[in-house]
């Protein structure tokens, strides 16, 4: 009787595993429809052996599924700075610039990624401080394939550090937006290293690290950043806003006419971002699961919802709503909603993604205006300004039914009642902007030294690609 | 021989093309052009900032014609050119001293 109980349960555990399964579960449930065969044997044993086993193998079954997915969304992020970023800015940027800008986000790929394996994931997810990692993990050491519990419990340590790796490279290369039509590709290189080390390590670690104060599990001051708001957007874009005061403006900005010269290569490249965000937000749940699931449709929705803010927005001022305009507002919505993407439900999405849109455009369009600064591609005015306006409204929609992040029970945001989540929020916002603007400034003044950061009056008229890389985008006589 | 430079509306040279290989032309160089007579130009807006775009894209026939085509060819494109609105472009026409078929160094109107 207690057998035949124990058989029911053992076929019915094995139903529940994966279809990938299904090979090795053949040959156990025969051995079990045959006791004969287990006459002698200590029953006790048989049934732990067969438990152990079991558990082994759903493990196996769980990460093989999450693994699959996370390699995917590294991909899928990798995807959004080379092509999609250098689309993107490519076609915003005059003919004479189209290869430098691009080079500036493709040498992040390269850059970023080994400075990420030497030790800037070390410095980022290393030890347990509380504003930068350690070395503990230098030259990734000790990074393979079981899994880092601290982190994603699921997956093999090295997806996690090459999924972590693709953000790292995307955030730098979003300054370059700012910066672009006139720095030298030597100043990029220096600046760029430089503000990986001193701006993107420690930020990433306050933020996502173990023990960092800024945390949502056990901080000092819990702040919700699901994908990157504070540590990837708002780094970047206050940043890029350093850059561009620092540098000035461009030779001619604004009264002679800088239009964009490819906006389908910028339409390509912006379509290219929205799906590669699916990797970003969604693959930041860490796993195959619900959370993914809600990260995801929440993101599409923000995104959507932004462009439709900033369409009507133009429709309304210009008479006309521009594919420029929609795309940007795609990508503002984008950047609002990550932040938030793991802690709302679908309407506040919507509600954050149209905030945005209008947001962004007002920034982009009227604050520029009235300080004059020239952002050329608007790096602030849609990541900066995006991704504060998202940190801030994450804080007031998080909701502890899509993630209980501070434990079962507890509230998350204003919607659960917790309003003091929007001060938490801030408390990362000011400090983000605070690192982003005195590091970028430092930087700035050493690159200067070093390197230079601005090119010559010459070259900049002649245009980069030709002066900084020696070839050319298009070359007519081909 | 005369000289014929026509600026017209591109949307307006496929029609003038046919037209004129209908009345026995054979040859044409075009071009295509960018400028403005008394047209004014339009505006367009990225993200917030205006441009003037005054320069507008236009099409530029050029060909040498025998002098007893010439009223042919000019009342075909006054006709299919025309739309009626300002920006239909201009016809120039100037006398040719000579021409030269570079293949067989025939001279005068027969190289044409």
């Amino acid at each position: 009787m207690k057998r035949a109980v124990l058989s029911c349960c053992f076929a019915m555990g094995l139903l529940l595993l994966a279809p990938s399964l299904l090979a090795q579960q053949a040959p156990a449930a025969s051995s079990l429809a045959s006791p004969s065969t287990a006459q002698k044997s200590d029953v006790s044993k048989e049934v732990n052996d067969k438990l152990a086993q079991l558990d082994q193998r759903v493990t196996a079954a769980q990460s093989a599924g999450d693994n699959a997915w996370m390699l995917v969304s590294a991909a899928l992020v990798l995807m959004m700075t080379g092509p999609g970023l250098a689309l993107f800015y490519g076609g915003l940027v005059r003919r004479k610039n189209t290869l430098a800008i691009m080079m500036q986000s493709f040498a992040m790929m390269g850059l970023i990624s080994v400075l990420w394996a030497l030790v800037g994931y070390s410095l980022a997810f290393g030890g347990s401080g509380p504003v930068i990692g350690d070395f503990s993990h230098a030259f990734l050491r000790g990074v393979g394939v079981d899994p880092n519990p601290d982190y994603a419990g699921t997956v093999p340590h090295l997806t996690f550090m090459i999924y972590q790796m693709m953000f790292a490279v995307i955030t730098p290369a979003l300054i370059t937006g700012a910066t672009a039509e006139r720095m030298k590709f030597s100043g990029t290189v220096l600046f760029m290293t430089l503000w990986f080390f001193l701006v993107y390590a420690p930020l990433a670690h306050m933020v996502w690290g173990k023990g960092g104060f800024l945390n949502a599990s056990g901080g000092r001051f819990p702040c919700l950043d699901f994908a990157g708001g504070t540590v990837v957007h708002i780094s970047s874009g206050v940043s890029a806003l350093v850059c561009a005061l620092y540098m000035g403006k461009r030779i001619g900005f604004p009264k002679q006419p800088m239009p964009p010269h490819s906006l389908v290569l910028s339409f390509i490249g912006a379509c290219l971002l929205w799906v590669g965000w699916f990797g970003f937000n969604a693959g930041s749940a860490l796993a195959a699961n619900g959370l993914a699931s809600s990260a995801f449709v929440a993101t599409h929705l923000g995104a959507a919802a932004a462009a439709i803010g900033w369409s009507l927005a133009e429709w309304f001022k210009n008479g006309k709503a521009s594919a420029l305009g929609a795309i940007s507002g795609a990508v503002a919505g984008l950047v609002a909603i990550t932040p938030a993407a793991g802690f709302v439900r679908p309407m506040p999405a919507l509600v954050i993604g149209l905030s945005a849109g209008l947001f962004c455009y007002f920034m982009v369009t009227r604050v520029k205006a009235l300080f004059g600064y020239d952002d050329a591609l608007d790096a602030f005015g849609v990541h900066g300004a995006g991704g504060t306006i998202g940190a801030l409204l994450t804080g007031a929609f998080a909701k502890e039914i899509v993630n209980p992040i501070f434990g079962p029970g507890k509230p998350v945001g204003g919607l659960d009642g917790h309003w003091s989540q929007v001060g938490n929020q801030l408390a990362g916002v000011l400090i983000a902007w605070g690192l982003a603007l005195v590091g970028t400034i430092v930087i700035l003044k050493i690159t200067d030294l070093v390197t230079g950061f601005r090119t010559s009056e010459d070259h900049e008229v002649e245009g980069l690609d030709v002066t900084q890389h020696g070839e050319e985008a298009y070359y007519l006589e081909s | 021989m005369m000289k014929l430079e026509a600026i017209i509306q591109p949307s307006r040279f496929e029609s003038v093309k046919d037209a004129l290989r209908e009345v026995g032309i054979e040859g044409m160089t075009v071009t295509e052009v960018r400028g403005h007579g008394r047209q004014k130009g339009h505006t367009e807006v990225y993200r917030g900032r205006e441009y003037t775009v005054d320069l507008l894209p236009k099409i530029k026939l050029e060909m040498v014609l025998p002098d007893k085509l010439v009223n042919t060819v000019v009342d075909t494109i006054l006709k299919t050119a025309k739309t009626g609105k300002i920006g239909d472009g201009k016809i120039f026409l100037s006398r040719v001293d000579e021409a030269i078929r570079i293949r067989n160094e025939e001279r005068g109107e027969s190289a044409l």
